[in-house]
C-alpha cells in the first residue's frame, strides 16, 4: 500500500476515533485544564510550522522563491481583515504571477 | 417554522456555505501535494476536519512519512475530542445517531451551537445537525471540484497553489494569535521548524513543535 493511502486511511480511522472518544468518555477525563490548555496550544505551534515548512522549503532543503511572495501577500490581507478565501486567492494569485513571468 | 428555529437555520447555512466552498482549496491542494482526487474525496468524507486534512497533505506533500503526517493530522483533531465532550451532553444520542453525531463534531458545529446557547437545548442540538451536516455536503462537493480542477491544471505552480497551502494554514493559524504570548509561540514554532528541516526527516520538525507547545502548557 503506498504511503498516501496508509496516511488517508490512518488520519481518518483516528480522526473518527478522537471524536467518538470525546462524545463516549467520561467528562473529567477530558476537561482538566492543563489537557484545555495544551489543546489551545498545539494548533498554534503545529500550524505555524507548517506555514514555515511549506513556505520555504522543498523536501529536505530550505529555498525562497515565488512562495515568499505568496506568503507575503497573505500576511497583509489578514493584517487588512480580509475572509478567508480572498487570503488564499490572493496568495495564489500573486505566487503564480511571480512564478509565469519572473 | 418559529423565529428561533428559523435564527439557527439561518446561522447554520450561512457557516455551512462559507466553510464548505473553503473545500475547494482543500481539495485543489490535495491533488496538488500528491494525492488522487479519490484519497482526497476519501479524506473529506472521514477525516472531516480542516485543520487535520491540511496538515496530512502539508506533510506528505514535503515528503514526510505517512506517520508523521498521520501524527501531525491527529494531534490537531485532539480538540474534536474535547468538542465531544462539550456537545454530549446537549445532544444526548446513543448508537447509530451517535456515530453520525460524533462524525460532525467539528469547529464549526460546536460554534454554532454554542451560539444558541441563550435559545435554549434546542436551538442548541438544531444549530449543531444542521451546521454539521451542511458543512459536511458542502465541504465533500467543493472538495470534488477542486480535486478535479487541480487535476485539470498540470503545473501547479502556475496557478499558485503552492502558495494557496500556506496561506491556508496561515488563514487558519491567525485568529489564534489572540495575544503576545500565542504571536512569540507562532514565530518560534515556525523558526524552529525551518532550523530543523534540513537536518531532521520531513514531517518530523513539525510534530517536534507539538512538543513544544506541550511542555509549555503543562509548565505555565
Amino acid at each position: 500500500m503506498s504511503t498516501f493511502w496508509i496516511a488517508t486511511i490512518g488520519t481518518s480511522v483516528i480522526a473518527f476515533a478522537l471524536k467518538y472518544s470525546g462524545h463516549s468518555v467520561p467528562e473529567r477525563w477530558l476537561s482538566h485544564p492543563k489537557i484545555q490548555r495544551i489543546n489551545a496550544l498545539i494548533p498554534i505551534a503545529l500550524l505555524s510550522a507548517l506555514v514555515a515548512v511549506q513556505s520555504f522549503s522543498e523536501k529536505s532543503q530550505l529555498m525562497i522563491d515565488q512562495r515568499l511572495v505568496g506568503l507575503s501577500v497573505a500576511i497583509i490581507a489578514l493584517f487588512l481583515k480580509a475572509p478567508f478565501p480572498v487570503v488564499v486567492l490572493s496568495a495564489a494569485v500573486s505566487s503564480a504571477a511571480v512564478y509565469r513571468w519572473l | 417554522m418559529s423565529k428561533v428555529a428559523s435564527t439557527t437555520l439561518r446561522d447554520s447555512l450561512s457557516v455551512s456555505l462559507t466553510v464548505g466552498a473553503y473545500g475547494v482549496a482543500f481539495g485543489a491542494a490535495a491533488v496538488a501535494n500528491g494525492f488522487t482526487v479519490l484519497q482526497s474525496c476519501l479524506l473529506s468524507l472521514l477525516t472531516f476536519s480542516g485543520a487535520s486534512q491540511f496538515a496530512v497533505i502539508g506533510v506528505l506533500g514535503a515528503g514526510g512519512s505517512a506517520l508523521s503526517g498521520i501524527a501531525t493530522a491527529s494531534l490537531l483533531g485532539v480538540r474534536n475530542a474535547l468538542y465531544g465532550v462539550i456537545m454530549a451532553p446537549h445532544l444526548k444520542v446513543s448508537g447509530l445517531t451517535r456515530v453520525v453525531a460524533a462524525q460532525i463534531t467539528i469547529d464549526e458545529s460546536t460554534a454554532v451551537a454554542l451560539g444558541q446557547e441563550s435559545r435554549g437545548d434546542d436551538a442548541m442540538r438544531k444549530g449543531f445537525w444542521y451546521t454539521g451536516i451542511g458543512v459536511f455536503v458542502f465541504w465533500n462537493l467543493f472538495t470534488l471540484a477542486g480535486a478535479l480542477g487541480a487535476q485539470a491544471m498540470g503545473d501547479v505552480r502556475a496557478f499558485g497553489l503552492d502558495s494557496a497551502v500556506p496561506a491556508a494554514f496561515l488563514g487558519l493559524v491567525w485568529p489564534r494569535l489572540t495575544g503576545k504570548f500565542e504571536r512569540i509561540l507562532a514565530v518560534s514554532c515556525a523558526l524552529f521548524a525551518i532550523a530543523m528541516t534540513p537536518i531532521l526527516p520531513a514531517g518530523l520538525p513539525i510534530i517536534a513543535t507539538a512538543f513544544i507547545a506541550i511542555v509549555i502548557g503543562l509548565k505555565r
